[in-house]
């Protein structure tokens, strides 16, 4: 197992050096001077002066790279050009928001799309099954800012169940030791604080949710039809099992395994569609911060984020491997 | 012997539609008994329908689009329309099945001891640790040495005799009155075979359980079986006590099956001879005889008309032109 | 009807493979709800994206109707603009069928530069193995390191606003896929019997590769061409969303449309309604189409 871990961390060493190399070359590569690129055309000269002294853009380009390594391995992964901040700090402050979003939006997928996925599977073929397919397909092809504007739209604007905006109700005035606010709420004894994050979190994790949704019930419903037609299965009715330990000991243990995998290669959509559901509402997440860095050309922001969020991304399919590994004997061994 | 009856199947029907096509008989007016004690052979070729007759007994066939006809009384009720709660308080514990794949028939994430003790738990109230000592000692039973450790193993940790082993032990873990050994030892080396055969052998005698032993190999039914049905496409074509069956087969398709066989009683100069065909040339039973297009022996009856199962001498048959003769006639032919 | 047609259908199939795998699939594909329904979507908005102009009311991007008094993005819909008018005053049905027509050219063309540069690399990391394929591999894992909407981003990013950019930032995306069914499609074919038999005939490797690991390949890659057309539409209209999409005004396309649309939101939903449903409507067509393309070839259905 230990073995196992150390492989997979060093099969992570070139792709993240890859990485930064295509992330390098990916400021440089923006249309006319680098400062400039980087500052926008109303600069003045001084800051120009400055960018080009920090970034060493009149430096040999080996040379520069190096830098740019030694800055990242020292956790300087830039600045803001517009707010003028840390892009590391910047990430790690906006960072809980976006998980919170995400673990809503995995946490609806799974609920939801298990069941029903089992029992696509378990009736493929019928109508039920159909119907179960072109559902989930359904959430799958309205896109996600679109899904989020319609969320809005009927259950806050014209029903008002939900606040459409921001991530609490700031009047509550709560406390926020970690920066997950349900999480704050708990551990500071405010459930009520507790409880409005969450309300805030329900449209947009519905809406982010249908992506892993479609995906989560579309691979349960075929696991789920491959297993029970598995040699195994047929032996354990003919134990005179009963019909719960067969689905839960005999099915569901094999089929949900290549679910898991999928579930954390769903992270990284989830993070892409974190940047559209967090703008429709005002969530102030990673999503949000890297949409108004993109609008505002803020590229050493852009920059800092999609490797921060390579590295996480990375992180988890790792974890997701190693998890792997515990639920299959098979793996566990070799 | 005791000729109690234990299973009487009767009229055994089964019938696979899928929409769109059209449906499949793939078992038709099956009928046999077996006593207590008795082991019943049933061979064939694949698709002859003996698969299916053993899941149809056993409730293992899909529901949706499978239809099964005819009765199979165990002990004065009919399994076949029993409800499933039922059907689940004697499967595993008074009837049970070994199949014939071990390497996929076992579950890859699931313990062997776990795989063994809930079948036990499942039909005996027992504390997992009285589930978990009886699994070890049917491990043992099997021939499986270690069983201890076995129990923590997981199916991949094992070789395919080992795991066809773990199979008969949890059939074998309630002490069933009937085991039904689905070609239980085809997927596994020569040498395996005869050592699992002849443990099955003893287990089964040992304990006195009835054994319906359904396979394609007559070699496996000679030194286990008391009574033998051979079905072709679906029905049974010849049902004989053993000795008559192997000595003076009626039906040309058992005379094939028969010759087929490499016998160490046989001239060195006589070939084997293979049946002319595969199982896939067959016509439909109602059309006349399903095996006509392989046989050597076929009548122009055999196209007009649809063969039943008849008293012959000593036994069933389904055949308009029987083959004649005793054992040595035929090797001169 | 009886026990004769057990095997008989299998025995033919058998005789001739290939050419009994498509038109099975296509006999298949038929019978399937899902087929036709997908089927009939997709060729609806070909016909729409091909004539646009005959099919279209207006002239794109017509403001002609920006000084009325009373604008119809207010009232609903009018005389003459049966879906109405947008905030700029344009046919918003014009509008819809244009659209149509750009995802159709954007969603093709990145697909396109996806397959062709995705399908060159996993060939080249199949059919050669070694230091080639980890090379290759590598840099398709170095790709899939980054969400494919972000990678879009930081290529359009780059590449500033234009419907080019879009295509490219698009295709970039779904090289990785591409390249990994590829690749994966020729390792698993590289042993099999009709490999190792035209091998043994002594075949160049370059004839196999063409003339048999290539062909038994398409099934999945055209199943997921189809697929990729989806995700291709869903995602311009998301680059569009994040300010990224094309900069000329004077074309119409679905997502900026629904951006457009957010600030009158409250008085006039539909405005975002329209474009937002033609996107699900034509992505959920090719889903359909390749899940159940996907399924009709899959060959464990095959019975």
């Amino acid at each position: 197992m230990l073995r196992f871990i150390v492989v997979r961390l060093t099969q992570l060493i070139p792709t993240l050096f890859g990485l930064s190399v295509l992330l390098f070359a990916w400021v440089r590569a923006l249309p006319g001077d680098p400062a400039r690129a980087l500052l926008g055309d109303r600069a003045t000269p001084e800051a120009i002066e400055r960018i080009n002294d920090t970034y060493g853009f009149d430096e040999p380009l080996i040379q520069q790279y190096g830098m740019y390594l030694s800055a990242l391995f020292h956790g300087d992964f830039g600045e803001s050009i517009k707010k003028h901040e840390p892009v590391l700090s910047a990430f790690f402050d906006k960072l809980p928001a976006t998980v919170e979003l995400s673990v809503v939006a995995l946490l609806f997928a799974v609920v939801v799309g298990i069941p029903l996925g089992y029992l696509a599977g378990k009736r493929s073929g019928t109508n039920v099954d159909g119907g179960i397919v072109t559902l989930s397909l359904l959430g799958s092809v309205v896109p996600v800012f679109f899904l989020a504007l319609l969320l809005k739209y009927v259950f806050s604007i014209e029903l008002e169940f939900f606040d459409s905006v921001g991530r609490q109700d700031a009047r509550l005035d709560a406390a926020h030791t970690t920066g997950f606010y349900i999480f704050d709420g708990i551990i500071n004894g405010q459930f009520a604080a507790a409880f409005d994050a969450f309300k805030h979190l329900v449209l947009p994790g519905l809406a982010l949710g249908t992506i892993p949704l479609a995906v989560v019930v579309r691979q349960t419903r075929g696991a789920v039809a491959e297993v029970i037609n598995e040699d195994y299965v047929r032996t354990a009715r003919a134990k005179g099992l009963r019909s719960t330990t067969i689905t839960v000991r005999h099915v569901m243990r094999n089929a949900l395994l290549p679910v898991v995998t999928t579930l954390g290669l769903q992270l990284g959509l989830l993070f892409s569609g974190a940047v559209l559901t967090e703008t429709v509402f005002a969530l102030d997440g990673v999503g949000q911060y890297l949409y108004q860095a993109i609008r505002d050309r803020d590229y050493p922001v852009l920059q800092g984020f999609i490797l921060l969020i390579a590295l996480i991304y990375a992180l988890i399919t790792l974890i997701v491997d190693l998890s792997y590994g515990l639920i299959d004997p098979r793996v566990r061994e070799s | 012997m005791n000729e109690k009856q234990l299973l009487s199947v009767d009229g055994l029907s089964v019938t696979f539609s899928r929409r769109g096509r059209d449906p499949v008989e793939a078992v038709s007016e099956v009928s046999f008994t077996i006593a207590e004690g008795e082991h019943v052979g049933i061979v064939g070729e694949s698709g002859s329908g003996k698969s299916v007759t053993a899941m149809a007994l056993m409730g293992l066939l899909p529901e949706r689009g499978t239809t099964v006809e005819g009765s199979a009384t165990y002990r004065e009720q009919d399994l076949l329309s029993m409800s499933r709660r039922q059907l689940n308080q004697i499967r595993g514990s008074e009837i049970a099945m070994v199949f014939q794949d071990p390497m996929s028939s076992l579950n890859p994430v699931v313990t062997i001891g776990t795989q063994i003790s809930e079948v036990i738990r499942r039909h005996h109230r027992v504390s997992s640790k009285e589930a978990a000592n009886r699994s070890a000692e049917m491990l043992d039973r099997v021939g499986i040495p270690d069983p201890r450790r076995r129990l923590r193993e997981y199916p991949h940790q094992l070789s395919g005799g080992i795991r066809q082993r773990v199979l008969i032990a949890i059939a074998l873990a309630c002490e069933p009155r009937l085991l039904i050994a689905d070609e239980p030892t085809t997927a596994l080396d020569v040498t395996i075979q005869a050592q699992i055969l002849n443990e099955l052998k003893e287990l089964v005698a040992d304990t006195g359980t009835s054994l319906i032993m359904i396979t394609h190999d007559l070699g496996v039914i000679a030194g286990l079986c008391d009574r033998v049905h051979v079905m072709y496409s679906g029905r049974i074509v010849e049902s004989a006590r053993r000795y008559q069956l192997f000595t003076t087969p009626r039906h040309p398709y058992t005379g094939g099956l028969l010759q087929s066989v490499p016998r160490l009683d046989s001239p060195q100069d006589e070939p084997l001879r293979p049946i002319e065909g595969s199982p896939t040339d067959t016509i439909p039973w109602t059309d006349g005889c399903a095996f006509q297009p392989r046989c050597p022996h076929a009548i122009d009856q055999c196209l007009e008309a649809t063969p039943h199962l008849e008293p012959y001498e000593d036994r069933m048959l389904r055949c308009f032109n029987p083959l004649k003769g005793d054992e040595d006639d035929k090797r001169d032919r | 009807m009886t026990e004769g047609t057990i095997n008989g259908p299998r025995a033919r199939a058998q005789r001739s493979h290939g050419d009994s795998l498509w038109r099975g699939a296509f006999r298949r594909l038929s019978r399937s709800p899902m087929a036709i329904a997908g089927a009939l979507i997709v060729v609806v908005f070909l016909i729409v994206a091909t004539f646009a102009p005959v099919l279209a009311p207006y002239e794109p991007a017509s403001t002609e109707w920006t000084q009325l008094s009373t604008p119809y993005w207010v009232q609903g819909h009018g005389p003459g603009h049966p879906l109405g008018i947008d905030r700029w005053g344009s046919d918003m049905l014009t509008q819809l069928i244009f659209g149509a027509r750009q995802s159709l050219i954007i969603g093709v063309v990145a697909t396109a530069i996806g397959l062709l540069a995705g399908a060159a690399l996993g060939t080249l990391a199949g059919a050669f193995g070694g230091w080639v394929d980890m090379i290759v591999m590598r840099i398709v894992d170095i790709m899939l390191s980054i969400p494919s909407l972000l990678l879009a981003i930081s290529i359009a990013a780059i590449l500033g606003k234009s419907s080019a950019a879009l295509m490219i930032a698009i295709g970039v995306g779904q090289v990785p896929i591409f390249a990994r069914l590829l690749r994966g499609s020729m390792l698993g074919q590289k042993n099999a019997d009709y490999v190792l038999a035209a091998d043994a005939l002594g075949l160049r490797r370059r004839t196999i590769v063409m003339g048999h690991v290539l062909p038994n390949s398409l099934g999945p890659t055209i199943v997921q061409a189809t697929l990729n057309l989806a995700t291709a539409i869903i995602e311009v209209a998301a680059l569009s969303y994040l300010g990224l999409g094309e900069g000329d005004p004077a074309v119409a396309e679905w997502g900026r449309m629904i951006v457009s649309a957010q600030d009158r939101f409250e008085i006039a939903p539909w405005l975002a309604f329209y474009p937002g449903i033609c996107i699900a409507i034509t992505a959920l067509g090719f889903t359909l189409l390749g899940e159940s393309l996907r399924e009709a070839l899959d060959p464990k259905q095959r019975r």
